[in-house]
């Protein structure tokens, strides 16, 4: 213990020289900004940036990448609270209640919780990273595909609440969410499955942001359209210090949800499987599930914002630990970092903890200080951001639509993607005005091929056996917790009947 | 906000267009050909795997080399053991801009799955970077499995509970389990996994009981003491394993490598060809690649290119399809 805080302070101090604290500082900044692009937060943002990391020391190019990746995970709330428009996969959860804030004129309010719930997220998680490092590494290697599964149906667990009260109406949206993802290759036998004919395009399947930034985006504007019938309307902003501090005071309201999910984030994070993505929406799903209020939630609840920024961010350090451990990178910009440690000769293995110890802590002393750095800078661009939302319509609408085209296109580069996401803007409109939950959906094609992979390898490695899922000992925890989270609502609303019933009599 | 972002990113992009621009023209653009947009470097295997690493290896070498005026930008698609990215090539035909780091599911996936359209003998041919090696392993805490005959023993009395982990049926370690079950006598359970690193995960999380991987995928679980080989499927002992017997020395004619290669889409410009062989000839020359090689367990003795690495792959095509008719495709595919 002591040699570990003896190396995290030589860490944190190697990341406040001069050279690699202006990298942070850059690093952050920049992470900010692509994360806040609608697509630029893909491979092809961070890719771009990758020969400035060869002009300087390899110790200040690692904390370059990480303080970029850090920074983007403050940035992916920006545009999904201002613009509605997720910037990154793992910030969809926040437009939930994100945006009918903004829309409401407590954007500054949304921005300011997004990146206090970041920070207490990232602290949260570094800490939980300095002290359980090794054994959660260990206990990640314990995750097999039942383990993963039983996660997957914990997940969807969560999210049992999201849709409201109409029951058919949410399984109808999870299952067009699942078929969805089921569109593509077959993660098995590698056949094509739902490619209508031969259209290339399907072959990878349907891009997650695709239906997101097409529900979300496109859907949206049009909703805007239709009600405001082409008025031009202007979002008033008002911004004074004094609603500054009030918006640090909401932070009581909504710091049970915040630690609850930063520590989910954090350790959905370090499995290898899971990733940023699935813990905030389990996040947003819990802090739904247990809130006193769940009617306010998709309607602009603080902690709604709060939930899932607080998990993506705390998932994303936990998500360091299977890339420097295991090898096996979470997410594109995660592989970027992986990359430039392959350069620098340092192999990703259990081995790299002990054999590079000033590396790794050098590392997590970076994070330490980016966090910080990236709150500071975060809200200093507080009241830049929520400028935005005093442009006229007639000039938003057009940006968010050119916003959206370029988020639809980038994953794949091609322009099938940007129809197809297009052809979700319509169909999430109609579905919107039939009253259909479209969250659901949402999640489901995020954990639909996750789930439906680990499914199908545990069932060929149990011969079968369905029961494979409750004697292992993870996995069974984690169906048992899923059927209590099922059945909560339930009981919460037959006793909530059962007392008006009560009082109806007396 | 919109007006900040463009003030950054007017004040960045010509930073970094400058900083690739002063590095890149002194580069090694001697042939007529030069990017004129970043490159897609499409990997036919997921993240974390052998593949990814060669490709995030050159991707950066490129890069601090000063090799190309624009990026090199890795992309995995491991949809469908390689199918996906396959198809993707083949969808660019005549693009000068995407080049595909291979494995030999670019000659085993188009056979089994005739489903996906796609001829590789029409695709254009770069260079060869190296062979790979494959290498048997087991968790260590299999303490009664010491060697490949204890292993068969083991794997004959657990039948179908016997669980090998791959990338995916039709995948090279797919082929090289078939060829291990027809020669031994024995049926095991596949399971495939999205990487070959994920598959030495499940290994070492004993979620699985043996694999196939690449010394790569492996070494650093080995030296970490969680992973053992039992032995190599290569013509000689590999420089990084001195201990281990090679199967031909124990009497079993198995013997299997796996080349990796970069290729072009079919119909790509021969000035861009040239430019790409020059280019990966120089990485492959260069002391970090040949580095890496030795420190992964790589064969990396020649450089073939353009044409003659075409003849290769025509060959090993070949090679794969009689493989194939021998274990017979069912064996490979598990229907």
């Amino acid at each position: 213990m002591e040699s570990i805080l003896t190396l995290l302070s030589a860490g944190i101090l190697e990341a406040l020289e001069p050279l690699n604290f202006g990298m942070i500082l850059l690093g952050c900044t920049i992470g900010l900004l692509v994360g806040a692009m609608p697509g630029l937060g893909s491979v092809n943002g961070v890719a771009i940036l990758l020969p400035i990391t060869f002009l300087v020391p390899p110790t200040a190019a690692i904390i370059f990448l990480a303080a970029i990746y850090y920074g983007a995970m403050y940035g992916g709330a920006i545009s999904s609270i201002t613009l509605g428009i997720p910037g990154a996969s793992t910030a969809v959860a926040t437009v939930f209640d994100g945006r009918p804030l903004a829309q409401a004129g407590k954007a500054d309010k949304a921005l300011t919780a997004a990146a206090i719930a970041s920070f207490i997220g990232g602290t949260i998680s570094i800490v939980l990273f300095t002290l359980f490092a090794p054994p959660l590494a260990a206990f990640a290697l314990k995750f097999g595909p039942p383990e993963e599964f039983a996660l997957m149906v914990l997940a969807f667990a969560t999210f049992i609440g999201l849709g409201g009260d109409d029951i058919p109406k949410t399984i109808f949206s999870i299952l067009i969410g699942l078929v969805l993802a089921t569109v593509g290759l077959d993660i098995i036998s590698g056949q094509p499955r739902l490619i209508f004919g031969d259209i290339s395009g399907f072959l990878h399947g349907v891009n997650f942001l695709v239906l997101a930034i097409g529900i979300y985006g496109i859907g949206e504007m049009l909703w805007t359209l239709e009600t405001t019938k082409g008025e031009v309307t202007v979002h008033k902003v008002k911004m004074s210090i004094k609603a500054m501090i009030d918006n640090f005071r909401d932070v009581k309201s909504y710091i049970g949800t915040t630690t609850l999910g930063s520590t989910i984030g954090y350790f959905v994070g370090t499995l290898p499987a899971a990733g940023a993505t699935p813990a905030s929406l389990m996040s947003y799903g819990l802090a739904k599930t247990f809130s006193k209020d769940p009617e306010s939630f998709g309607k602009g609840n603080i902690s709604g914002v709060a939930a899932p920024e607080a998990a993506n961010n705390a998932a994303s350090t936990g998500s360091m630990l299977p890339m420097i451990t295991l090898g096996i990178p979470g997410s594109p910009t995660t592989a970027i970092l992986l990359g430039g440690m392959i350069i620098w000769g340092l192999r990703p293995g259990p081995l790299l903890f002990t054999e590079h110890p000033d590396f790794v802590w050098g590392l997590i002393g970076s994070l330490y200080i980016a966090n910080f750095v990236a709150v500071v800078i975060n809200i200093a661009f507080i009241p830049i951001f929520v400028r935005v939302l005093t442009l006229p319509f007639t000039i938003l609408a057009p940006t968010i639509y050119i916003l959206c085209i370029v988020g639809g296109y980038a994953p794949t580069q091609t322009m099938h993607d940007v129809w197809l996401m297009f052809l979700f803007g319509v169909v999430g409109y109609l579905l919107r005005k039939l009253n259909y939950p479209v969250a659901p959906a949402v999640l489901a094609i995020v954990l639909g091929p996750l789930a439906e992979r680990s499914l199908r390898q545990s069932l060929l490695a149990s011969q079968g056996d369905m029961f494979t899922f409750v004697e292992r000992p993870i996995s069974g925890v984690c169906i048992f917790l899923a059927l209590v989270l099922v059945s909560y609502p339930l009981i919460k609303n037959f006793r909530a009947r059962r007392s008006a019933k009560a009082a109806s009599q007396s | 906000m919109r007006n900040t972002l463009k003030k950054y990113t007017k004040a960045i992009l010509p930073a970094v267009v400058a900083i690739s621009t002063a590095f890149g023209v002194t580069g090694t653009a001697q042939a007529d050909w030069s990017p004129k947009k970043p490159i897609e470097l499409i990997i036919m295997a997921g993240a974390g795997g052998g593949a990814d690493q060669i490709a995030r290896l050159l991707q950066g070498l490129i890069e601090k080399k000063d090799l190309s005026t624009r990026p090199f930008i890795p992309i995995n698609k491991p949809g469908g053991s390689g199918a996906e990215a396959l198809r993707y090539m083949q969808d660019k035909a005549g693009d000068d801009h995407t080049v595909l780091v291979t494995l030999n599911s670019f000659y085993t996936t188009p056979i089994i799955q005739e489903g996906i359209g796609v001829d590789v003998t029409k695709f254009t041919p770069i260079g060869r970077m190296a062979l790979d090696n494959f290498l048997l392993w087991v968790n260590v805490d299999q303490a009664g499995i010491t060697d490949v005959d204890s292993y068969v023993a083991a794997v004959k009395a657990a039948g179908k509970g016997w669980k090998v982990g791959g990338t995916g049926s039709g995948q090279e370690d797919s082929i090289l389990t078939a060829m291990m079950e027809n020669h031994f006598g024995y049926e095991v359970t596949y399971i495939p996994f999205p990487g070959g690193g994920t598959v030495a995960k499940n290994l070492v999380g004993n979620h699985i009981d043996s694999s196939v991987n690449n010394p790569a995928e492996q070494n650093e679980f080995y030296r970490a003491g969680n992973t053992k080989p039992l032995v190599q499927f290569t013509a000689e002992r590999l420089p990084a394993y001195p201990d281990i017997p090679t199967a031909k020395e124990l009497g079993h004619n198995l013997e299997y490598y796996m080349q990796r290669s970069i290729n072009g889409p079919p119909g790509m410009s021969a000035d861009a060809q040239a430019w790409y062989i020059n280019l990966f000839g120089e990485l492959f020359n260069s002391e970090e690649w040949q580095t890496f090689c030795v420190e992964d367990g790589l064969a990396c003795e020649e450089y073939l290119s353009g044409d003659a690495l075409g003849a290769y792959h025509v060959t090993e095509i070949e090679k794969h399809k009689n493989l194939i008719e021998s274990v017979g495709a069912a064996a490979i595919t598990g229907e």
